[in-house]
């Protein structure tokens, strides 16, 4: 009989790392300490080739996180059915352990735009988002974590705050959250909030996987800070306390190192990851 | 107020645009600036998706006159769909038609080779039937058979030297290009494209196999490209290359 049950159930509460093809056979080698991987999912959405072969084959030893970016939560128009099925694909053949996108949309009038754009929260909005997430779990047939974004501006519109807005779709909807501390740190600072305020309402018995990545620093307008987020450089001091002091109140979680831009020596990445195992160890299970 | 994502779309992609109203840094200032950030992500990663698909375009037009023409292209082309991997079909045909570039033919073409191998690159796994199959055809078989070929072959055809063009410029060693026309068959024997620059009999040949032509058809139409095209030749290239996969005869059409 086919065995097509999962071989990794979850992600382990240790260190993950955003896969790239670059360091297959460094993780090959020895990947410790990063015990799981995520991909992008539409990196993988090709007929066949060196993609799809290395994935099939990381995923016999890794439990893999397919992390979706281009599916537009967030976005006025419906959902992309066929990308929708495509996600249902990947998960179906894959079968990762987790399976998450963002609270962003990046689709409008049929043109995708390769980046997570910002949306209002209102109930109009909370709506739309928990209708575009029932569809989701749907189709694919699992849950999926929601990912809090990274913010440069804010809507005057908006009436609910982004750790209620969140709180409340999963309540709806039941799905989890993916809570991306660098975006928290980004987004209090970009919009002059405090960041330790954010994950105190953050409902963090929902969270099934935390992000950490790099971010510049400009400035705006008026002289103020404008972090943006890179992911092209190491996490930043302030974003490993605020890990701490998440990891603190939300108990271990699976934590993933992003770096997207630059993309630096496996050595560089497993530094990284294994300053996140520090974390961890820090905090009783 | 409330903005829509149709004004918010607009000023993305027209910087021109004024940024909308109802923005701001969430302490009461305008976003004026912030907006670009966005602005830049959209640009800058659609960018460099074209840059990543396209490098044989890049060296040849240098890496910010790439950047430049990428921005016209990007705001006429957005993507239509999440998947980047398929980002830039139609960039080939932009080129054909860029006005400005018009003195560099052989452009779109190369753009076109870089196009193929991408398709290559991601196009489905396949197994290749043994060669054996072939010669045990009777010439009845032979006179109606159908080659299926491997999801990873391509053929460009040009009046440019593109693969020598496409060479010099990616490939350390290779030697200027000297011209003439040239026709390239990219195939995947594992994961890796190859390039190799073939006779117009044989492109001709792949084509109409391609087409769904019977062999003697596909003969025809090698022969009225390249007057002494050999049958033996251009079939024993597809074999010791892995690049058939069915054989279909009488019964199984």
């Amino acid at each position: 009989m086919l065995d097509n049950s999962p071989r990794f159930a979850a992600l382990p509460a240790a260190p993950g790392v955003g896969y790239k093809p670059q360091h297959f056979s460094d993780i090959l080698k020895d990947a410790a300490p990063v015990e799981w991987l995520e991909i992008h999912a539409e990196n993988y959405m090709g007929d066949g080739g060196r993609p799809i072969a290395q994935l099939r084959h990381l995923s016999e030893l890794f439990a893999i996180s397919v992390h979706g970016v281009g599916l537009s939560i967030g976005g006025e128009c419906d959902l992309d059915t066929d990308h929708l099925a495509r996600l249902k694909h990947i998960c179906s053949w894959l079968q990762p352990a987790s399976f998450s996108e963002h609270l962003a949309w990046s689709t409008h009038d049929s043109h995708f735009l390769n980046d997570l754009l910002p949306l209002p929260y209102t109930k109009a909005t909370l709506n739309r988002v928990t209708d575009h997430i029932d569809q989701v779990q749907e189709v694919v047939g699992r849950q999926m974590l929601l990912e809090n974004p990274s913010s440069y501006l804010a809507f005057d519109e908006s009436t609910y705050a982004e750790t209620d807005f969140l709180d409340e779709v999963a309540k709806r909807t039941g799905c989890g959250l993916l809570l991306d501390v660098n975006n928290v740190f980004v987004s209090a600072t970009n919009l002059k909030i405090d960041p330790y305020a954010y994950i105190d309402a953050f409902p963090l018995a929902r969270v099934g996987e935390i992000h950490l990545g790099g971010h510049d620093e400009e400035t705006d307008d008026h002289g103020a800070p404008l972090l943006i987020d890179s992911h092209g450089r190491e996490v930043a001091d302030p974003v490993w306390t605020l890990l701490d002091y998440t990891l603190e109140h939300s108990g271990p979680r699976p934590i993933l190192i992003e770096w997207d831009a630059n993309i630096p020596e496996w050595s560089e990445l497993a530094d990284e990851a294994r300053r996140a195992a520090t974390a961890l160890q820090k905090v009783p299970a | 107020m409330s903005v829509s994502q149709t004004a918010f779309h607009t000023a993305l992609l027209d910087a021109s645009e004024a940024v909308p109203e109802g923005l701001s840094d969430g302490v009461g200032h305008p976003a004026g600036s912030r907006f670009s950030v966005y602005r830049n992500n959209v640009a800058v990663s659609l960018t460099e998706a074209l840059e990543l698909s396209f490098p044989a375009i890049v060296k040849l037009l240098g890496e910010e006159n790439f950047k430049g023409l990428a921005g016209i292209f990007l705001r006429q082309n957005p993507p239509e769909t999440p998947i980047m991997m398929q980002y830039g079909a139609a960039f080939p045909d932009f080129l054909a038609g860029f006005e400005p570039l018009a003195h560099i033919g052989y452009l779109p073409d190369v753009a076109r080779l870089e196009q193929a191998v991408r398709v290559s690159y991601h196009a489905a796994d396949a197994t290749p039937v043994d060669p054996e199959v072939l010669q045990e055809l009777s010439p009845e078989e032979l006179a109606t058979a159908r080659l299926e070929l491997a999801p990873s072959l391509q053929v460009i055809r040009s009046p440019w030297p593109i693969h020598q063009i496409w060479a010099y410029n990616l490939e350390e060693g290779s030697p200027k290009p000297t011209g003439g026309a040239q026709s390239v068959l990219i195939l995947r024997p594992e994961f890796d494209p190859e390039l190799t620059p073939i006779s117009s009999g044989i492109a001709a040949f792949i084509i109409a196999l391609l087409r769904g032509e019977t062999l003697p058809e596909a003969n025809e139409a090698a022969i009225e490209s390249e007057e002494d095209f050999d049958l033996s030749h251009g079939l024993g290239l597809l074999l010791s290359a892995q690049a058939i996969t069915r054989i279909k005869t009488g019964e199984d059409q």
